[in-house]
């Protein structure tokens, strides 16, 4: 099944002359870790924000085509029952937060499932203990840091068992060795998931594309409101290096994809050590 | 005011209401003209909450923070704002005004440019940053990498003499991150001070000479940033991430900073002199 099926689906906001999104086709499968990357303003949280249907429940503007979410047409189901499926991290995590303490935040969607208490309960725990936060549980959310109110954030999509998550610049907030957890962390939920026979969609919008790279099996790039490139990872950086599209391709593929031809490498090194060692290999073969 | 600034950090502590602890202990330094200072440290280190004790928006606890020699706590919000420009993280925190031209000249009307002054920075920095397109549009309608650098064109519209930044680099690619390096450089090298705090160490490295690393409301560290940030003492203690061309000078002996992906491949196809066909 398709956890995501646009067809020619454009959208513009009220007041806007451009189109936000001009005829997107875009069929993600269910249980794909996909990252979608691009230039700021391109339109990638625009497509977040049709998945969850808050386009165009929400937003005014002018849509057209059809959107389908796990078979549902976005038009036809309010934001709710797409809330049952789907989750969102939002880029700002404080524009989500909203009750006056972490564990109010984490229970609030299950508690509008009209869940028992225990499964809320255990749910809660379970969602805490795999961001990492169960310290702040009685913490008001406006008194953490931004990286906090992220991990809050996420603890509160996890709380409603969603078949497919949002993440909308997840580790905007982050030091460099908590990013590396919450993504390990997320693709280890997931994971798990798949383990006891669930299923677990996921579509990370993020410019950080070296924290992902490992643990995506395709990249979407979107330019002005148009999908330019769409496929397997490495294949769809080196296109993006060859045409000049402004994406933070990580460094040493920026270094890769510069020399790998002139130096005879093979493969792409994961680090620098790496790198010198395909250099050094390389450079013995052809003398040696 | 005279016209640079100069702030000195003393024994400062700081507590948020009601909280137990310190947020802040012990606090020493002095920031001169024409520094370019990053603020580093792990989630939750007090980075934020140390830039807004420099610029006013919290006072010491205890200890003092003095700008050009006067205590913060004499000095008022709108007074210290001239001098120092800050750019918070979350830009829908900064934004108020109807369109992207009103938010960016509220400041300048505010501290009494003339109209014709007024209408050059605009433009000026409206080019800058690449939002020519929105400046009749509501900051709102933007996207979270072009409400980023609304944020900061607004602020450096007039010319802080020392302007700080909260997480600059958060949803930008890496053509505006560029650009934002050098925007930044070049009011250094006009004798202006900037303060980064930031997570993003690549960044941090191709722009300041000088780190504040914190950890758990302490200076762990202060100094040259490149030798901050290639001590694994350091990058352990307060969560950091060695960068990408400090490594890379390590393992090629010789220095890479200030060049560009091209020229930095040349250097390794010369160095490997051998493989290149």
């Amino acid at each position: 099944m398709n956890a995501v099926d646009f067809r020619n689906v454009s959208f513009r906001y009220a007041g806007s002359e451009k189109e936000a999104l001009a005829n997107i086709n875009l069929k993600i499968e269910e249980g794909e870790s996909v990252l979608i990357t691009g230039p700021s303003g391109c339109g990638k949280s625009t497509i977040a924000k049709i998945i969850m249907g808050l386009i165009p429940h929400s937003y005014t503007g002018e849509f057209s085509g059809e959107a389908y979410v796990f078979g549902m047409n976005i038009l036809e189901n309010p934001v709710s029952n797409i809330a049952t499926k789907c989750g969102i991290v939002f880029q700002n995590p404080e524009n989500q937060l909203f009750t006056f303490s972490v564990e109010d935040d984490v229970a609030f969607g299950p508690e509008n499932l009209a869940l028992p208490p225990e499964e809320i309960r255990k749910r809660v725990d379970e969602s805490l203990k795999l961001v990492g936060i169960e310290h702040l549980r009685y913490s008001s959310p406006n008194s953490l840091s931004g990286g906090e109110q992220q991990k809050a954030a996420i603890a509160s999509i996890l709380s409603m068992y969603p078949s497919l998550i949002v993440f909308d610049e997840p580790t905007s907030m982050l030091d460099p060795s908590s990013s590396i957890n919450l993504i390990q962390s997320i693709f280890r939920l997931k994971e798990e998931l798949e383990k006891k026979g669930g299923r677990l969609t996921l579509i990370i919008i993020e410019h950080r594309i070296g924290l992902l790279l490992d643990h995506v099996s395709r990249i979407i790039v979107i330019s002005d409101g148009r999908i330019v490139l769409d496929g397997e990872p490495l294949s769809v950086l080196y296109e993006s290096f060859k045409k000049k599209i402004p994406i933070n391709i990580p460094p040493i593929l920026q270094i890769y994809f510069r020399i790998k031809d002139r130096c005879g490498l093979e493969k792409p090194p994961k680090n620098l050590k790496e790198l010198f060692s395909y250099l050094r290999e390389a450079s013995s073969e052809k003398h040696g | 005011m005279k016209n640079m600034v100069e702030i000195t950090v003393e024994n400062l502590f700081f507590k948020y209401p009601d909280a137990e602890k310190y947020a802040l202990k012990n606090i020493n330094f002095t920031i001169k003209e024409g520094e370019s200072i990053a603020i580093l440290g792990e989630n939750g280190a007090g980075k934020t909450t140390l830039a807004k004790n420099l610029n006013g928006l919290l006072k010491p606890t205890k200890g003092s923070v003095k700008i050009d020699g006067v205590d913060t706590r004499n000095l008022s919000v709108a007074k210290i704002a001239r001098k120092i420009g800050f750019v918070c993280h979350n830009p829908d925190h900064q934004f108020f005004a109807e369109t992207v031209e009103e938010e960016i000249k509220f400041g300048l009307k505010n501290f009494g440019f003339t109209e014709n002054e007024i209408e050059k920075s605009l433009l000026d920095v409206l080019k800058t940053f690449g939002l020519e397109e929105y400046r009749h549009k509501s900051p709102f309608q933007l996207s979270g990498g072009e409400k980023k650098r609304l944020a900061i064109a607004s602020i450096i519209v007039w010319r802080p003499e020392l302007l700080i930044l909260d997480e600059p680099t958060i949803g930008m690619d890496y053509a505006q991150r560029l650009n934002i390096q050098n925007v930044l450089k070049n009011l250094v090298s006009e004798g202006k001070s900037i303060i980064v705090i930031t997570h993003d160490v690549d960044f941090a490295v191709s722009l300041c000479r000088r780190a504040i690393v914190l950890s758990g409301g302490e200076i762990v560290g202060d100094g040259c940033l490149r030798k901050l940030l290639s001590n694994p003492e350091v990058i352990e203690k307060a969560s950091l991430r060695k960068p990408f061309l400090i490594e890379l000078e390590e393992e090629i002996g010789f220095s890479v900073i200030d060049e560009d992906f091209d020229s930095i491949s040349e250097s390794l196809i010369r160095v490997f002199d051998k493989c290149h066909s």
